[in-house]
């Protein structure tokens, strides 16, 4: 089972590791962080096989990826 | 349950002061990986110009010098031939880069210091709030070619992989995007190849990394991938320019 | 190397900069100070230094803001026009807080000016060339032996305030050949390590970063300590020479090449009957005010600024020091036309008649 955890501080919600995701797990939430960025989260489930593309692709590199 | 992928710890704070969707993050990430990854923080000395590329300079945990504008190839060949057991890496955008900064860029890679250019172009002066580059393409809108580059006698964008190749001493010229995860693991890649040249003193490296600036094109962090890829790269093809290792 | 040699005032300089442990020259042609570069690019290699040829005057100056930030001592070189074309670093350099040395010689007039003696140079090289209000050590040595202490000694300012120093000469004192003794080659062991500040230090609890640029309350602070800094050397830092100063009664001011005229001069004109003094400014910046607060007003009628520059430069300064106490005249020459002692003396002669 492999997941990632999505710093909502550090998120400026640009979508870029949404358009990455070969599953399409990733999805802009309704939440907003301390900055008013609505922020991206994870779906539920185990879908994700840990391939890192959304943390390559996220500027602020706000995603860590657990395998 | 391990960790496959983190934030660098190179950076001192979390966060990085870009606009959302600016690649100077994922540029900064890939750099600060790759100096992680071959244990270079400690020899790492980074040469910060003017500009938006500027701004990671005070929360970056390897040494920095703050060159003046479009002078860090200068200031780099003085670092090196002082230090030339030290790892020397420019980072540069395109106005500080291809237009103040021409003549230094050029000679630089003419003496073939061993040093690593890492050349953001994002066709536009980000900074100072979107005007044209020398790097902005035929037709680009911005705030001093409102109609368009090229009917006022502004010319054609620059190359730079195109012309440093020409030159004799360079040894790796690249240029890679950062619009999707395929073009950034190339990225990766080509980054890391041009950092071991340095470790192996082999040479002059230059790499370019089209970027993209979502705030100064006026449109969003996913309509702008979609222009770097149906506009960016077709003026500026990817691929290795120079190989000679 | 032996110690004494008879050569140019440019390779005077080079020499005693090596010696000084000046390890790294960046350089672009330009006359009339060829021969210091020139003889950079053979001597550095010899002590394991290093020449690089710059493509421009900018590029040189930066090339010097990168050695001097791995603490290396370093030395570039110019004219009148090549201090305008390095201004912009030199700036940068300081506000950085680089040490470093430079050595100017000026130019006859504006824009390429012309490259035989002159003195135009000082307005700039004194007041004009950097943005943001910072200042340097600016030294006028009169002769190629003073050039070879001033260089030699101006590693050691640069260091000690982390600032530049500009030697500032002109055509007449780089060309000339004379005989100089050298002093001993320092060791780089010896010298100030910088520890604290230079990017090839790598602490990973203190991020070194060599920059101009901070935010608001930090560049009021760096101004304000800037600012004493230059009051402190005002205090402690000035060099003049003082030639029969103390019972004249016209005192001649004149700095550089044109100082040392003078001092010809006024042995002339005491043997005319005239009490004519000397006033020789050797620090330019911080420049030695206090002199014009120690002058007997009433026995010194006359002060005749005496330079290669037309309209005069240093005058200005001179009449802004003495504050309408006393009469300030000029006398100058220009365009690259040497001042000679003859005229000088009928110039001060038909001021005292008049």
């Amino acid at each position: 089972m492999a997941y990632v955890t999505i710093d909502a501080v550090l998120c400026k919600g640009c979508q870029l590791c949404t358009l990455q995701c070969p599953k399409e797990l990733l999805y802009l939430s309704e939440e907003y962080n301390q900055s008013g960025y609505n922020v991206v989260k994870q779906k539920e489930g185990d879908e994700c096989v840990a391939c890192k593309l959304c943390a390559y692709m996220c500027p602020e590199a706000a995603i860590t990826v657990y395998k | 349950m391990e960790i496959v992928y983190k934030k660098s710890s190179n950076f001192i704070e979390a966060g990085h002061s870009f606009c959302p969707g600016c690649s100077h993050g994922i540029a900064h990430n890939i750099m600060m990986d790759t100096i992680d990854e071959m244990g270079l923080a400690e020899k790492a000395i980074l040469v910060y110009p003017v500009g938006c590329a500027a701004n990671a300079m005070t929360y970056v945990k390897p040494n920095v010098v703050h060159a003046p504008h479009g002078r860090a190839p200068a200031v780099a060949t003085g670092i090196k031939r002082c230090a030339p057991d030290k790892f020397v890496v420019l980072y540069q955008g395109d106005g500080d880069l291809a237009a103040i900064g021409m003549a230094e860029t050029i000679h630089m890679a003419n003496r073939g210091e061993h040093v690593t250019t890492i050349y953001i172009n994002n066709t536009i002066y980000g900074m100072t709030g979107g005007q044209m580059a020398p790097t902005t393409m035929m037709g680009q809108i911005t705030t001093t070619t409102r109609e368009g580059r090229g009917l006022h006698g502004e010319g054609q964008p620059i190359k730079m992989c195109e012309m440093i190749s020409t030159l004799g001493e360079p040894k790796f010229v690249a240029r890679y995007a950062l619009d999707n995860a395929k073009h950034v693991i190339e990225a990766r890649k080509g980054i890391k190849k041009a950092f071991q040249m340095q470790v192996e003193d082999k040479g002059y490296a230059f790499i370019e990394l089209l970027s993209m600036c979502p705030s100064n094109w006026h449109l969003s962090p996913k309509d702008s991938v979609k222009y770097m890829e149906e506009e960016v790269i077709k003026t500026f093809p990817l691929g290795v320019y120079k190989e000679e290792v | 190397m032996n110690d004494k040699l008879f050569v140019k005032g440019s390779e005077a300089i080079a020499e005693a900069a090596v010696r000084a442990g000046c390890r790294f020259f960046a350089g672009y042609p330009i006359t009339p100070q060829n021969e210091l570069p020139e003889y950079m690019s053979w001597r550095l290699p010899e002590v394991g230094g290093t020449y690089v040829q710059g493509e421009s005057e900018m590029a040189s100056m930066n090339m010097i803001f990168g050695a001097a930030s791995t603490g290396t001592r370093c030395m570039t070189s110019s004219s009148g026009p090549g201090l305008s074309l390095k201004a912009e670093s030199l700036s940068c350099a300081l506000g950085s807080k680089l040490p470093h040395v430079m050595a100017i010689m000026m130019r006859g007039g504006p824009g390429h000016g012309i490259i035989f003696p002159a003195q135009q140079d000082y307005e700039f090289a004194v007041h004009g060339p950097c943005h943001g209000g910072v200042k340097q050590f600016i030294l006028a040595p009169s002769t190629a032996q003073e050039a070879v202490d001033l260089t030699y000694s101006s590693f050691d300012i640069a260091d000690k305030y982390r600032t530049g120093v500009l030697i500032l000469g002109d055509g007449f004192l780089a060309n000339t050949i004379e005989n100089v003794t050298f002093p001993p080659m320092k060791k780089l062991e010896d010298l100030p390590q910088h520890k604290d500040w230079k990017i090839t230090e790598y602490d990973p609890n203190h991020h070194k970063l060599i920059t101009s640029y901070f935010p608001p309350e930090i560049m009021e602070q760096e101004n304000i300590k800037m600012g004493q800094m230059y009051e402190y050397w005002e205090e402690h830092e000035t060099q003049y020479q003082n030639y029969l100063m103390d019972d004249c009664e016209i005192l001649i001011c004149a700095y550089g090449s044109t100082g040392r005229i003078c001092e010809e001069v006024v042995d002339e004109l005491r043997n005319e009957g005239l009490k004519v003094g000397l006033f020789r400014p050797i620090t330019l910046h911080p420049f030695p005010k206090k002199v014009f607060e120690e002058i007997d007003y009433n026995r010194v009628k006359l002060i005749v600024s005496v330079e290669m520059a037309i309209p005069g430069q240093l005058v200005e300064d001179i009449k802004n020091y003495v504050a309408r106490r006393t009469r300030v005249e000029h006398f100058g020459r220009s365009g690259g036309v040497l001042i000679n002692p003859g005229e000088i003396k009928e110039a001060i002669h038909k001021m005292v008649e008049e």
